[in-house]
């Protein structure tokens, strides 16, 4: 498997750690418990498109967000993953 | 000394006859030539019999002339390097060669198993689930050692590999599987267009069939066509063709798996060189040019040795040289079988008959056998009569019902020919089922492959030239390479025309899979009892299952289970295709990632000077680091770190703390990003000051734990534990670029940049006075506890200065730059001499620190709170931070929780050990009495007996309980007080003097 790093181009899935699902996103300050539970353990199990947070730890030390699909494990779009994982970026 | 090649003819193939070759086959001498396999050596040499099988041992001879082989597996070279299993196929002969057949005792010709044929009924399909079902506790005792030693094939050389085994990368445009016709062509067209090329080759010589049965292209023989052909590949330099070299898997992303058997064809490697070498090759286009396996017709007694592979006959005649039979004939429901007539005829050999499973044959093979004064009988071969010593009488069930017998001492066999799908079909991909050839051809493939000639399904030379020529044009032209190709290399196609016939009924063991010794009933069996699916027949017969993975036996097998079930082959389907396509030694998976270079090996700053004083060494990840420091006369370990210990608190030690996790967080936001990954405040802090701080998971459980220290408005220098060191790194990079973005701050890993040494014991301040600029104020005042900042040293080295102690006494951890840290040590030992300055290990530390009640790995275990550690109070109600809401749940604050306390035996003189249960005193211990575990301990020379930390039920409120400590593993019991963690100087006065 190779992924496409936004920084450094295409590399070896040696260079690169897997985190888990980029969708949930992490809740403001105050939030309840129930709204943090399921950002904590809540997961969907697609079949088809997910978007997944990768570590290039072997690299520019960059989080990406990657859009795989889990059928065919093609990777269409690898972005850097600033900012996705918060609810609300503060000013 | 050596046999006379009875079996060799006296010119052609493709050996060289002025390089012979002696070697031996179960202790015999034979030669052989260059160029020869072990196979053809041992054909040449009228072996016949090499080999019994799996469960029947029943006398197996050569089968194929490949990788697909199933019989002829032996066990080759002798020592540590004896690799069993191996191919006889596919094992070029070398100059001293020694193998030994397998599966037999005392010897090949008389094997005291075969007697496992007189109860075949009892090693039928699904024997292992039937027969030794009851009593349960017989299975491991009994039945499964017995069976594994009857039915082991080769035995393992037991002895550490010798070799070296190496993994590599390597990059292309386009790949190419097989240098047969098409792959030759894929590559000529590949490289004439200017892609960067690699073409694999299994055999260790290029060409594929085009060795074994020669033909005609662009009007020259094939023979020249390879030669000119490899020559002008030899001329591009982004060809590259490798030989001995198997492309075995497809991964994501067009990345490859190629195992290159470098030096197997030598006794041994030669001196720094590998004797394998993966491959992991990643390449934009793939053409598979793998070719196609013969399938051998299912009858009885079709494993008698001299039952042989028509293409394999006559690839042992024509590229070896070597007759596997003098009189031998021919059983096919094809036109391709005839070949094997053609060439025998011209090496001079006798046909005996030709039967022929179609109703026609072609008006040339007619005349070909009249020539040849041979008959063609239609029909098919219902028995073998031969045994140990080969083929001797064929019976043979006419069209028509009549019966006839034929004399020959070998039986060539073409049941047609299966595409290798195996790497089309590696990604789920299941191959279609093609008519005309009756054969599955590939449905597609993975992403940027295709597959061309006869592994797509056409057989004839001229299309595996065309397609291979055009595959590899395409390949070159969706890689951006328009370089001029020319015109393809151009044949004719020979006639195929098959007639499919998998099994012909008949009294007497058919096998399907050899190598698994599954035969026809198996298969009928397996069917009757409802494993009718292909991957049920597969599991409860294990057909396909071998080494070999089924090459020449699935498509028989599904093809059989399709007749006894009433449905139609591509109803029945394929089994799900895996790789490897060969077997790949696990070594070679490892590469050099074995012994002492199984991984990388940190050594600490001051490693080399700690081992010149002598310092055992323990392994704490990746690291090396000092555990203690043996002095002459010293009797154990114990009395070693007892003896650092008291030196430290009596006095002065350093230890090399590098290994702890170093980050720089700079920017103006440093302080609120901080505040985020602790559950303390960190934004507070005065510069020049220190504070420990403590990071949750975000569900809550406490992640990791160290100091920080501002060291300006806008940079924190922040550490970890040697464990998290770059998972923290990680976790913090996460925090500041997907959970806070809008925070300005920058992390820098400085873990390597700094040696890190902790000074301790009440002299540490008249040992420092010597290393640091005298201008520099160490007094309480002008550096008091937790005071942290940058310092000069005598010399002018710039220094960092942490006043933090983890061992409780007066102390303190300097960083100098990392390439200093040799000579930091070597100074702190000169420095200290007058105060006697004494080196503390690992151990020692661990020790302190257990006196002193910190926490560390032990506590830190993952299912911990911040609370549970006794640092509950540390979490700031004013701010929100990682982990905060979970780490509030109920079961998280619940009153019952496991928390960290002291323990200390009841009797002084009592030893503890980590990993004892807590019982309540005077309770049977079981699972629903207990109360938690001791985590760490260690002999205190300061309370002079052993003491502990455990984790214990509401343990904070128990303090002064006597309970049990229950060790089932050691077989220990015994009773602890449960008391105060801290050990030792409680109110801290001596940290903070
Ligand atoms: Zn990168």
């Amino acid at each position: 498997m190779r992924i496409v790093c936004p920084f450094c181009g295409e590399r070896e899935l040696g260079e690169f750690t897997y985190l888990g699902d980029a969708k949930p996103m992490r809740p403001e300050a105050g939030a309840s418990e129930d709204e943090v539970f399921d950002y904590v353990y809540l997961r969907d199990n697609a079949a088809g498109q997910t978007s997944e947070h990768w570590y290039h730890g072997g690299g520019c030390r960059a989080w990406l967000k990657v859009t795989r699909n889990t059928l065919t494990h093609e990777i269409s779009a690898v972005e850097p993953a600033a900012g996705v994982g918060a609810r609300q970026v503060a000013k | 000394m050596t046999s006379s090649q009875s079996h060799r003819l006296t010119s052609g193939g493709l050996i060289d006859r002025s390089v012979p070759l002696n070697f031996r086959f179960d202790g015999k001498a034979f030669s052989g030539f260059q160029g020869d396999t072990l196979a053809s050596a041992l054909i040449a040499n009228g072996v016949k019999l090499v080999g019994r099988s799996f469960k029947y041992h029943r006398p197996r001879g050569i089968l194929t002339a490949g990788s697909e082989e199933p019989n002829a597996l032996v066990e080759l070279r002798t020592g540590a390097r004896r690799e069993p299993n191996t191919k006889a196929t596919t094992a070029e002969l070398y100059d001293g060669l020694e193998a030994a057949s397998q599966n037999r005792w005392p010897s090949l010709r008389h094997d005291v198993m075969s007697v496992n044929q007189l109860f075949a009924p009892i090693f039928v399909a699904g024997f292992y689930y039937k027969t030794f079902m009851w009593p349960a506790k017989f299975w491991e005792a009994i039945y499964e050692p017995a069976i594994r030693r009857a039915a082991g094939l080769g035995r393992a050389s037991g002895i550490a590999d010798p070799d070296h085994y190496d993994k590599a990368w390597a990059h292309c445009d386009v790949l190419i599987a097989g240098s047969g016709p098409a792959g030759l062509a894929a590559a000529l067209a590949a490289g004439r267009a200017g892609a960067r090329v690699i073409l694999c080759e299994e055999d260790f010589v290029p060409g594929g069939r085009l060795l074994s049965d020669g033909g005609t292209i662009d009007g020259v023989p094939a023979a020249e066509w390879l030669s000119r052909t490899l020559a002008e590949l030899a001329d591009m330099p982004d060809v590259r063709i490798m030989t001995r070299t198997a492309l075995f898997g497809v991964y994501d992303g067009g990345t490859y798996g190629a195992i290159e058997r470098v030096n197997d064809h030598l006794p041994s490697p030669p001196q720094h060189q590998v004797r394998q070498r993966l491959w992991r090759i990643v390449a934009k286009r793939c053409v598979v040019a793998a070719g196609a396996i013969e399938r051998p017709i299912v009858f009885a007694g079709n494993d008698t040795p001299g039952v042989m592979m028509a293409s394999a006959m006559r690839t042992y005649v024509a590229r070896y040289a070597a007759t596997p039979a003098k009189r031998l004939a021919l059983f096919t429901n094809n036109e391709d079988g005839w070949r094997t007539v053609e060439t025998a005829l011209g090496a001079g050999l006798q046909i005996a008959a030709v039967i022929d499973a179609r109703s026609e044959v072609s008006p040339a093979h007619r005349s070909l056998a009249s020539k040849g004064g041979f008959p063609v009988l239609h029909g098919s071969v219902r028995g073998v009569d031969g045994g140990k010593d080969g083929v001797r009488k064929i019976a043979v069930s006419l069209t028509g019902g009549a019966r006839a017998e034929v004399e020959a001492d070998g039986l060539a066999v073409s049941g047609g020919w299966n595409p290798a799908v195996g790497l089309t079909s590696y990604h789920r991909g299941r191959p279609k089922w093609q008519n005309d050839i009756s054969a599955f051809v590939p449905d597609g493939a993975p992403p940027g492959m295709v597959a061309a000639g006869a592994a797509n399904g056409d057989f004839g030379l001229g299309a595996c030239l065309s397609q291979g020529f055009a595959a590899g044009a395409a390949a070159a032209r969706d890689t951006g390479h328009s370089g001029t190709v020319g015109i393809a290399p151009a044949a004719d196609d020979e006639a195929f025309s098959l007639t499919p016939l998998w099994h012909v009924a008949g009294k007497g063991k058919a096998f399907v899979d050899y190598q698994h010794d599954v035969t026809a009933s198996d298969i009928e069996l397996a069917q009757r009892e409802g494993f009718e699916s292909v991957e049920h027949l597969k599991r409860y017969t294990t057909l396909g299952m071998a080494t070999d993975q089924g090459k020449t036996s699935n498509v028989a097998g599904l093809a059989i289970m399709a007749a006894v079930s009433g449905r139609s082959i591509p109803e029945t389907g394929t089994t799900i295709y895996r790789p490897p396509y060969v077997p790949v030694a696990i070594g070679a998976f490892a590469g050099h990632h074995r012994d002492e270079t199984f991984h990388a090996t940190r050594l600490t700053p001051s490693h080399h000077w700690a081992a010149e004083q002598g310092a055992i060494f323990v392994d704490t990840g990746l690291w090396k680091r000092a555990q203690w420091y043996p002095r002459a006369g010293e009797k154990d370990w114990l009395e070693s770190v007892t003896r650092e210990v008291k030196a430290v608190r009596g006095g002065v030690g350093f230890c090399d703390v590098s290994t702890l996790g170093k980050i720089d967080v700079h920017g103006p936001d440093a302080g609120a990003f901080l505040d985020r990954v602790y559950i303390n405040t960190f934004s507070s802090l005065a510069v020049g000051k220190a504070r420990y701080g403590l990071m949750l998971r975000e569900d809550g459980i406490v992640y990791d734990d160290g100091t920080t220290s501002r060291l300006a408005e806008d940079h924190y220098f922040l550490t970890t534990t040697t464990a998290k060191a770059g998972l923290v790194m990680q976790h913090l990079e996460f925090c500041r670029q997907v959970l806070f973005p809008e925070l300005d701050v920058q992390l820098t890993s400085v873990s390597d940049q700094w040696a890190q040494f902790s000074i301790a014991g009440p002299k540490t301040r008249d040992l420092l006075r010597e290393i640091v600029d005298p201008a520099e104020d160490l007094s309480n005042e002008g550096f008091p506890f937790m005071g942290a900042r940058e310092v000069a040293l005598r010399g002018g080295l710039r220094a960092r200065l942490f006043r933090i102690s983890f061992s409780g006494e007066m102390a303190f951890e300097i960083s100098v730059p990392a390439r200093f840290g040799d000579a930091m040590a070597r100074n702190l030992m000169l420095a200290g001499a007058p105060f006697g300055v004494t080196p503390y290990g690992t151990e020692a530390l661990g020790v302190m620190r257990v006196e002193k009640g910190h926490i560390a790995g032990p506590e830190l275990s993952g299912t911990t709170t911040a609370a549970d550690l006794g640092l509950g109070k540390m979490m700031s109600t004013k701010k929100d931070y990682i982990g905060r809401v979970m780490a509030g749940r109920e079961a998280l604050v619940a009153p019952d929780r496991q928390v960290v306390v002291g323990i200390k035996p009841t009797d002084k003189a009592r030893r503890l050990r980590s990993g004892a249960h807590i019982i309540p005193k005077g309770q049977t211990p079981g699972p629903g009495n207990d109360q938690g575990y001791v985590t760490s301990v260690c002999f205190s020379p300061t309370s002079d007996q052993w003491i502990g930390l455990a984790l214990v039920e509401r343990g904070r409120e128990r303090i002064g309980e006597i309970v049990h400590g229950h060790d089932p593993l050691r077989g220990e019991d015994y009773d602890v007080e449960l008391c105060n963690p801290v050990f030792y100087d409680p109110d801290g006065g001596r940290q903070r003097g």
